[in-house]
């Protein structure tokens, strides 16, 4: 029996187990064939398209949208996959508002783009169900890789770099390959199980071993993997969190927001998992609604994402926006945390509100309070790990041209390295990029 | 609303939407159907000698093209002329048009091409009752292998032979369908006219292969393992009715000969242009086939409606208007220059105009850095292909020169002078303006 959604405290099964699974469905469904048909008939071909430019892999759209008019799902996968090997799982988490669709002239013209995310995942979804991995290796170089870390970036790179001939090694820290795809990301954008399947797929190119349980520090170091290898790709992600900085923080029921989702994705049962009755998320980003929503999707009564800006500087699209105010999620703008109250546990948060000047953010002195069993941090990673001797850009590694750190032989990609947007997307194009510069190095 | 009655060869009703000769007009049933649901008239599906009917396949008869949505836009069918029995036909004509003498009944006949056939069939007919009959010399398929239909319909001398013994046996018009599979559909119009025709009604289906089955390695609809070409209607096939309904209207020879207008008419639009050019009503098929007699509601109302806003208070105002403005090549107006303009306001940046301009005509679009496109008037020969393939209606437009104005691509100001290709320089046999 449910617990319901008013039972106090951090508890699970607040849900029906049939509820939970009807809330954690596919949040866009497949096209059957004949949608996909009259959806692509809705591409105008474009010249010079818009929504090429505007995808950071520079998949060839209007060509893929083409090849799914004319009958050839397979073909148009192909397509996508010659640019953006993860292209399945880009069909399902691309922010494509922000991205492509954005871009297409449809969008300009009547407010309704193509689908081009949708019809990439058709796309893609026929050569998956088929079982089909439509590259082949080229004939062995004898070189040899390390990618460290098996997420959108170090993937990318390891298939391309394999495919190429080289022989590449992912050392991994998780049980699991994946990255983000595998722990970050709301479930209901990589339902059954896809981002596994999808590397399971990926790895038929051959070539590529995986050793998990490994990382910097946990047995291996950067100078053994230069000297073991002819190049070292890192694509290590960021696996710090910023702290709160708001007085009892360390109470229970503040967790990072990352963690919480890892564990929502690795549940084998949705109603085993505990959430609170009244949640608040703070941060603006897709990490904070994936979050949020995935807390309302569970059964808590009261989630509020706070934000301390306001809407417009939101990481988060307004499509993301609109589909946490759609599930129930309250949006807060212009307040920040400033103490979490509770005795031991977390009870209530107090909140300040704020006025930004010349994009300096103040405290305008006027709190409220929330009740708050549960709050997640969602206020952006950090880099963590990196070997000392590499030069920072900021907070993350320095990059130039296709991913090249400061040390010889070591390139960088994902969200460990600097520029990009910290998408799926732009990491794959990160390690892709990279891995056809390692190749062109490794020629000598 | 504008009264749609229309009197055609004499024969009145209630609007000039008739269901053409084909499955839809075929038995009692389906025409009782038709006049309830408000069609003007309807042309019996074509009735064969007295004796054993004909047979036709067992297997598909239809084969088809299709928008991305499944919209039909091409129909193509291997059905042949009525299979039931003659008297069976002849009997159900006589109740229907007893019970909507406000109807029009006119009835399709294909007998071999002998005198005795005809007038054994012709006072059978005039028995029932019905308006008119309509010769079918158009079948491209079946009937045509044995002599009829369109093999018929190609040859002008038997139109006129078989037109006049038509004449000669019966009293009521005489509408003679004309098949498109021919080269100018003037001659066999002209027969028609010749022999004594009340009018001519075109076109029939035109000769075709719709689809081909990769694996199979055979034409669609299979039969077996076995296709035949088929006669290709629906929307698909209007533009080449119009042409040949307007070659009919403005040849000095026929002019003037009443017409049926039949190719794809599907909506009223498609009807009011059969009728500026020259068509005094229009038969339906396919639009019926695909979506039911309602359709007809639609067509109805859409001309009434139409009318109405043009002040039109009778279908006689604007049957022909646009034939006078249909010409030879020859006769257009060289020294009329236009420019194609993109309103910007409007534009989406496709690119359409651009790819289309620079790879297949004349490089007279330019495409800037932020994807704005505009016409270089030097170069554009305003050839309305970037109009054609424009995805957003009245974005681009083609924008007439007046006379003075200078056309930057031939550096001559545009006259006011009507001049054509009977006298310019360039044409060896050009005749010097008198």
């Amino acid at each position: 029996m449910a617990q319901g959604q008013t039972a106090p405290g951090i508890v699970s099964g607040r849900l029906s187990s049939e509820d939970i699974a009807a809330n954690f469905d596919d949040l866009h469904p497949a096209y059957a064939p004949h949608e996909a048909a009259v959806a692509a008939d809705r591409c105008y071909f474009c010249y010079d398209a818009p929504c090429v430019t505007a995808c950071p892999t520079d998949i060839d759209i209007p060509l893929f949208i083409r090849q799914i008019q004319t009958g050839h799902a397979q073909a148009a996968a192909k397509t996508i996959l010659d640019q953006n090997i993860l292209g399945g799982m880009c069909a399902r988490v691309c922010p494509t508002e922000t991205l492509c669709e954005e871009a297409c002239v449809r969008e300009t013209a009547e407010g309704k783009p193509v689908e081009i995310g949708r019809l990439q995942r058709y796309a893609t979804d026929t050569v998956m169900a088929a079982g089909v991995h439509p590259f082949e290796r080229a004939a062995s170089t004898g070189k040899t890789v390390a990618v460290v870390g098996a997420g959108p970036a170090g993937l990318a790179c390891a298939h391309r770099l394999a495919m190429l001939g080289h022989d590449v090694v992912i050392h991994e820290a998780r049980e699991k390959a994946g990255g983000l795809n595998e722990f970050g990301i709301a479930a209901y954008k990589s339902t059954e199980n896809y981002a596994e399947a999808e590397v399971d797929w990926l790895l038929k190119i051959g070539g590529i071993t995986i050793e998990n349980g490994s990382a910097l520090g946990r047995g291996v170091t950067l100078d053994g993997l230069r000297d073991a290898y002819d190049a070292v790709f890192l694509s290590i992600g960021l696996g710090g969190v910023n702290a709160l900085r708001a007085e009892g923080e360390d109470k229970d029921g503040v967790r990072d927001a990352v963690d919480f989702i890892a564990d929502l994705r690795q549940a084998a049962d949705l109603s085993a998992l505990p959430v609170g009755r009244n949640v608040v998320v703070i941060g603006g980003g897709m990490t904070a609604v994936d979050a949020a929503v995935q807390s309302k999707l569970l059964g808590a009564e009261n989630v509020t994402i706070a934000y301390r800006r306001g809407r417009e500087a939101m990481g988060a699209s307004r499509f993301e926006q609109d589909l946490a105010a759609s599930k129930g999620v309250k949006l807060m703008f212009n307040v920040q945390p400033v103490a979490v109250h509770g005795n031991g546990a977390a009870t209530e948060i107090e909140l300040e509100y704020t006025s930004s000047a010349g994009g300096e953010l103040t405290g305008t002195g006027e709190t409220t309070r929330l009740a708050a069993d549960q709050v997640f941090k969602a206020i952006g990673q950090t880099l963590e790990g990196a070997p000392s001797e590499l030069a920072l850009d900021g907070r993350k590694i320095a990059v130039t041209g296709a991913g090249r750190t400061s040390v010889n032989g070591v390139w960088a990609g994902g969200d460990c390295a600097a520029g990009g947007d910290d998408l799926t997307v732009t990491a794959v194009a990160e390690g892709r990029d990279a891995a056809m510069d390692i190749h062109e190095a490794m020629k000598g | 609303m504008a009264d749609l009655k229309t009197n055609f060869l004499g024969i009145e009703s209630p609007n000039p939407f008739w269901l053409a000769s084909a499955p839809p007009t075929d038995k009692e049933y389906n025409v009782r159907r038709a006049f309830e649901a408000g069609w003007g008239g309807v042309v019996w599906k074509t009735l064969g000698a007295e004796g054993p009917p004909v047979v036709n396949v067992n297997g598909p008869r239809y084969g088809a093209i299709w928008g991305a949505d499944r919209r039909l836009l091409g129909l193509n069918n291997i059905e042949l002329i009525t299979d039931r029995p003659l008297e069976t036909n002849l009997e159900e004509i006589t109740r229907v048009k007893k019970d909507y003498p406000d109807r029009a009944i006119i009835v399709s006949l294909m007998v071999p091409c002998e005198e005795a056939a005809w007038k054994a069939i012709l006072p059978r007919v005039a028995e029932t009752g019905a308006d008119g009959i309509e010769l079918n010399f158009g079948c491209p398929h079946g009937m045509a292998e044995r002599g009829m239909g369109s093999a018929v319909g190609q040859v002008p001398e038997y139109i006129e032979m078989v037109t006049r013994w038509c004449k000669e046996n019966y009293d009521k018009p005489v509408i003679v369908k004309l098949t498109p599979n021919i080269t100018d559909v003037r001659f066999p119009a002209r027969a028609a006219k010749a022999g004594g025709a009340d009018a001519v009604s075109l076109i029939n289906t035109i000769n075709s292969i719709v689809s081909v089955d990769l694996d199979q390695m055979a034409p669609e609809p299979i039969i077996g393992d076995k296709g035949t070409h088929g006669g290709y209607c629906g929307p698909a096939v209007k533009p080449i009715a119009m042409n040949m309904v307007a070659e009919i209207a403005r040849c000095p020879q026929t002019h003037g000969l009443p017409i049926s207008a039949i190719g794809g008419i599907t909506t009223w639009r498609d009807a009011a242009e059969f009728m500026a050019l020259g068509a005094g009503n229009v038969q339906v098929c396919t639009a019926a086939m695909t979506y039911g007699f309602k359709i007809v509601e639609e067509m109805i109302s859409g001309l009434s409606q139409w009318m109405d806003e043009k002040g039109y208070t009778s279908t006689e105002d604007f049957i022909g208007m646009a034939v006078p403005n249909v010409t030879d090549w020859q006769y257009l107006n060289l020294n009329s220059v236009s420019k194609a303009k993109i309103d910007q306001d409007a534009c989406i940046k496709c690119g359409r105009c651009y790819a289309a301009c620079e790879d297949t005509s004349h490089q007279a679009i330019a495409m800037s850095e932020d994807r704005t496109f505009t016409v270089k008037d030097d170069e554009c020969v305003a050839c309305n292909l970037c109009v054609n393939v424009c995805p957003v209606e009245n974005c681009i437009s083609m924008v007439e020169l007046q006379p003075g104005e200078l056309d930057e691509r031939t550096g001559e100001t545009v006259s006011a002078e009507y001049a054509n290709w009977t006298t310019h320089p360039n044409n060896p046999s050009a005749q010097a303006a008198e």
